[in-house]
């Protein structure tokens, strides 16, 4: 399934400039969009008023008037010390949530003194290996009175797991307690390429982990099933928007063939999209999100629940998108993003910093990113309107689209077997590799100009402060390592980690011989390693 | 026998973020370059197998995660002890500037930063190890 070649006005007609006009997708763009543009389109079954089924226009009738949306920032680095500082600072400027990031170590199941570890402990997050630092990550902040947000995928159930027993410490009730993991291994697979167990026992994980929190911890939201990674990895906002439904259609597929009632989990399951640069395509990839999913899950599931038909969403700007050549411009790109996914009904919001193409963002530039979100939300009066843009020839042309574009692909990915066999054939992996291909000679071309890279570039750029982190967190998370090691009960652990394998092999449910193993302070990657001795590992055939 | 310039793309350490370096593979085929692509996580002992197995003329990595400080030292060490010096290194990613001379004291011979045109890093090689295409 290729995008339409661009169409291209031949020069002189109309007095239109000589090029093409493409969204950054590639898709054409018509020079006007009128009452024809959108032959079969009913108000009252496509676009209904907001709140009303199938929610293209919000799930809320008051959209922004009753409640903005959630802005949370995501922050990790260097040791849980650390991390614990930055969070209680958030927390005291009036902050209700928190959003953790993880070194790639703790992404992948490596302890920090694993060789693969080298050089990347603290780095691009916190690094969190056995429950005497989660302890530490959340000392002094009361995880019954907020809401954490963690993006961890293949290891999810082994952090959720110490998530869980750091509020049993703290005598907070995990009937009340509420937050999310990201939990979304199909676009691992797809795009991140953080994984670590072959897809089918990764998908049995997270039916262990929706049965687990339907009895256990009901507030949970057990899955947030991601296009922003998908989109990172060079997609068109049409992919990013069936890729990700898709995968969202499979978890609850797995779900309901696991025996759980699909009302019972799936208003748990929430979504996470990019907020890229093409500002009406964007929009209309969310209006049509909440619309293929209300249909969906109605029609090809039979939910009952209108909250399982309801699809909420967090958005982030695109860090893609930044550049780091004149990084000043990053904060006109990412308020112009942010815009388009307020506009789009974004339920939660994360503003990238303007120094996220040199490094992790400094504090100053994190502050930055926060105060976009509150002047969008407190100056440009675009939050007294649900989606004020309804009704537009063009975004309603361009949600009707986006519907039947993204029905195409699931109808080609059903013929395959689903998401899980389009995986493990390569699908949606060599789909996104052909369009950042496109997308990166359309920029060579200068098809697409990139304001500082391929065009207006200034060769005098003065240089801006940048986060620099070295290794002293990794030299302190050793140390941590080895004292936990030695402390804590061999005999405990060892017996946790068989207990463990044993539910692997079999069909009990991993979380309880998990809590065990949490419990008596195995580590992640030893919990890890457990479930490679059972399950093996992934590794992607090498294309390009 | 005209022989095509060979080149390996790597992507070391545990980052998955592999749309640069397949890219930057496509672009440099598509320049009439053999490129072979090692996948995700590789070693610098299996990168540098690699290079040595398939008579690599460049070695291309793409490094995102903040981790090159402790890679290219451990590659170019390795490169010395298996007498690959005829063999160039050619790192692409997020690297901090104050990073750059480092890299390229330790004999890394090009650094590309994000942004950089393909054709740049096309024209870089032909002009390192162009003549090495003719005839051999």
């Amino acid at each position: 399934m290729k995008s339409a070649p661009a169409a291209v006005t031949p020069p002189g007609v109309s007095g239109e400039r000589p090029r093409s006009f493409t969204t950054i997708s590639g898709r054409p763009v018509e020079r006007l969009y009128t009452p024809g543009d959108l032959e079969g389109w009913r108000y009252d079954r496509d676009t209904p008023d907001p709140g009303d089924f199938p929610y293209t226009r919000g799930i809320h009738p008051t959209g922004y008037r009753g409640k903005l949306w959630t802005m949370r920032q995501f922050a990790g680095f260097g040791t849980p010390e650390e991390t614990n500082e930055r969070y209680k600072q958030l927390l005291a400027a009036g902050g209700t949530g928190l959003s953790v990031a993880f070194d790639l170590p703790t992404l992948m199941g490596r302890d920090p003194d694993h060789p693969y570890s080298l050089g990347e402990v603290g780095k691009c997050g916190v690094s969190i290996a056995s429950l005497a630092d989660m302890e530490r990550l959340f000392d002094g902040i009361r995880l019954g009175d907020i809401t954490t947000s963690m993006t961890i995928n293949s290891p999810a159930p082994m952090i959720f797991a110490m998530y869980l027993v750091v509020a049993e410490q703290q005598g907070a009730s995990w009937q009340t307690l509420s937050g999310t993991i990201q939990n979304d291994i199909l676009k691992e697979f797809i795009a991140q390429k953080e994984y670590i167990f072959p897809p089918r026992p990764s998908m049995r994980l997270i039916t262990d982990i929706f049965q687990f929190c339907a009895k256990e911890v009901p507030k949970w939201n057990t899955i947030s099933v991601s296009g922003y990674h998908i989109r990172e990895a060079g997609a068109t906002a049409l992919q990013e928007l069936a890729f990700t439904l898709r995968d969202g259609i499979e978890y609850v597929q797995w779900g309901v063939d696991s025996g759980l009632d699909v009302d019972a989990f799936v208003p748990r399951i929430s979504f996470f999209f990019n907020a890229h640069s093409d500002f009406f395509e964007e929009i209309a990839k969310y209006r049509a999100a909440r619309k293929i999913w209300a249909r969906v899950m109605r029609d090809r599931f039979g939910a009952k629940d209108e909250r399982s038909w309801k699809l909420r969403f967090h958005t982030q700007t695109a860090g893609v998108s930044l550049t780091a050549q004149q990084p000043y411009n990053n904060v006109v790109r990412t308020a112009l993003q942010a815009l388009a996914a307020v506009l789009g009904g974004t339920n939660s919001l994360h503003t990238n910093s303007l120094d996220e193409a040199l490094a992790l963002p400094t504090a100053e530039a994190a502050t930055l990113a926060l105060r976009t979100q509150q002047v969008i939300a407190s100056e440009s009066g675009v939050t007294h309107i649900v989606d004020p843009l309804g009704g537009s020839y063009f975004l309603e042309k361009l949600t009707l689209d986006m519907e039947s574009g993204a029905q195409q692909y699931f109808d080609t990915i059903d013929r395959m077997g689903g998401m899980v066999a389009a995986i493990e054939q390569g699908f949606p992996q060599r789909e996104i590799a052909e369009s950042a291909y496109r997308f990166q000679q359309a920029v060579e071309s200068k098809d697409k100009i990139i304001v500082g890279v391929n065009g207006f570039v200034d060769e005098n750029e003065a240089p801006v402060p940048i986060l620099y982190i070295d290794d002293r967190a990794a030299d302190a998370q050793m140390t941590r390592l080895h004292d936990v090691r030695a402390k804590r009960d061999a005999g405990r652990v060892a017996k946790a980690l068989d207990d463990l394998r044993a539910a692997a092999r079999g069909a009990e449910n991993t979380m309880y011989p998990l809590l065990d193993c949490v419990r008596a302070y195995a580590t992640v990657g030893e919990m890890c390693d457990a479930l490679r001795e059972v399950w093996g590992e992934w590794e992607e055939v090498p294309s390009i | 026998m005209t022989r095509r310039i060979r080149v390996v793309i790597a992507k070391p350490g545990l980052d998955g973020h592999d749309r640069g370096a397949k890219v930057i593979a496509r672009a440099l085929r598509d320049a009439g370059m053999e490129v072979i692509y090692t996948g995700l996580r590789q070693t610098p002992e299996q990168i540098v197998a690699a290079a040595l197995q398939e008579d690599a003329d460049v070695i291309g990595l793409s490094i995102l995660s903040g981790a090159h400080m402790h890679i290219c030292p451990r590659l170019m060490e390795l490169i010395r002890e298996r007498k690959l010096d005829d063999v160039i290194v050619l790192v692409g990613g997020i690297i901090p500037d104050v990073d750059v001379p480092k890299l390229h004291a330790m004999g890394i011979a090009g650094v590309f930063l994000p942004g950089r045109p393909m054709q740049d890093i096309v024209d870089f090689i032909n002009a390192r190890v162009g003549d090495r295409a003719e005839v051999r």
